[in-house]
């Protein structure tokens, strides 16, 4: 067996048995560990297809910092009770859920087999994968530039104004999560209950 | 073509990218404890991210990586504005799940 089938395969039952635990734990922690376990496949499965780059910042964007924001907030709202799973608040909420779940795998799949190999592939418009175009970021020696070379120089000459507004979005997130999240200095007001709305209505 | 020939195509990949974008949906549709809604969330977004690598593979084009680097930086910010949120919510009503929260129902 190749040695590319042989890590998928790996990577592909990491994804699915960190996918599955993720839903099913009924502990919101260890849901966020079964989280990590599928990032990691993600990021063996980003190797597996030479995004090398890629695979470092998975690890360290969302294994290093989402996940640990996640338990940050689930320890410190204490909210780590586990979940009663049996309780089906909604009647008839659970099958329609399995329901449309498995409409959305079968439609994405009869998609991906039905048109088997032939990806109408576009002619690119942002440049090819293995060398960087123009003189820019041309690497001295004769190999192939690595995916960071190339993802950089990209980023930074077609995408820049992209990346502008990503260091904007950055910033109005970060504002938004201290207003949001700032103790207020009064008590706080319970939010109204809803039987309570309906007779101030 | 023998058995040690066979190679991952990008069908492979958009198959396993199906499976979990499913689950994720399932995840969200079943799960009421917003924060296990927000990890659902993530295992769409991851399966989407998969997708854009393998196609940009396929057709040996920098523009999927680029992509997934932007959603990336999204799913960061769109990870903390969303849990400042939840974070309002249950300290003003502890224990809340997805279901209480029905001010804005009309």
């Amino acid at each position: 067996m190749a040695a590319e089938t042989l890590v998928f395969a790996v990577a592909a039952l990491l994804i699915v048995a960190g996918a599955l635990g993720v839903i099913f734990s009924r502990n919101p922690v260890h849901s966020a560990l079964w989280l990590v376990q599928t990032l990691f496949g993600v990021a063996i499965v980003f190797i597996d297809l030479d995004a090398n780059f890629l695979a470092a910042v998975q690890v360290i964007v969302y294994a290093g910092a989402i996940v640990i924001l996640f338990l940050f907030v689930i320890m410190l709202l204490g909210v780590d009770k586990a979940e009663d799973l049996n309780i089906e608040p909604i009647v008839g909420q659970r099958p329609i859920a399995v329901v449309v779940a498995a409409g959305t795998f079968a439609l994405l799949l009869s998609v991906i087999l039905s048109v088997g190999h032939d990806f109408t592939g576009a002619t690119s418009s942002t440049g090819p994968l293995d060398d960087v175009g123009g003189t820019l970021g041309r690497s001295v020696t004769t190999k192939p530039p690595s995916d960071v070379r190339v993802l950089g120089v990209h980023l930074f000459t077609d995408y820049a104004f992209a990346f502008e507004i990503t260091a904007i979005l950055l910033t109005i997130a970060v504002v938004g999560a201290v207003l949001l999240a700032r103790r207020p200095s009064g008590p706080l007001e319970p939010l109204p209950e809803a039987e309570a709305l309906e007779v101030a209505s | 073509m023998s058995f040690a020939e066979v190679h991952p195509t990008t069908s492979w990949y958009l198959v396993l990218s199906a499976v979990v974008f499913s689950l994720g949906a399932l995840g969200l549709l079943v799960r009421r404890n917003p924060l296990v809604m927000f990890m659902c969330v993530e295992l769409m977004l991851n399966a989407v991210n998969v997708t854009f690598v393998a196609f940009g593979k396929q057709f040996n084009d920098v523009g999927g990586q680029l992509a997934v680097f932007f959603v990336l930086v999204v799913a960061a910010a769109e990870v903390v504005v969303g849990l400042a949120i939840v974070v309002t919510i249950i300290r003003r009503r502890p224990g809340a799940t997805a279901d209480d929260l029905s001010v804005l129902k009309g």
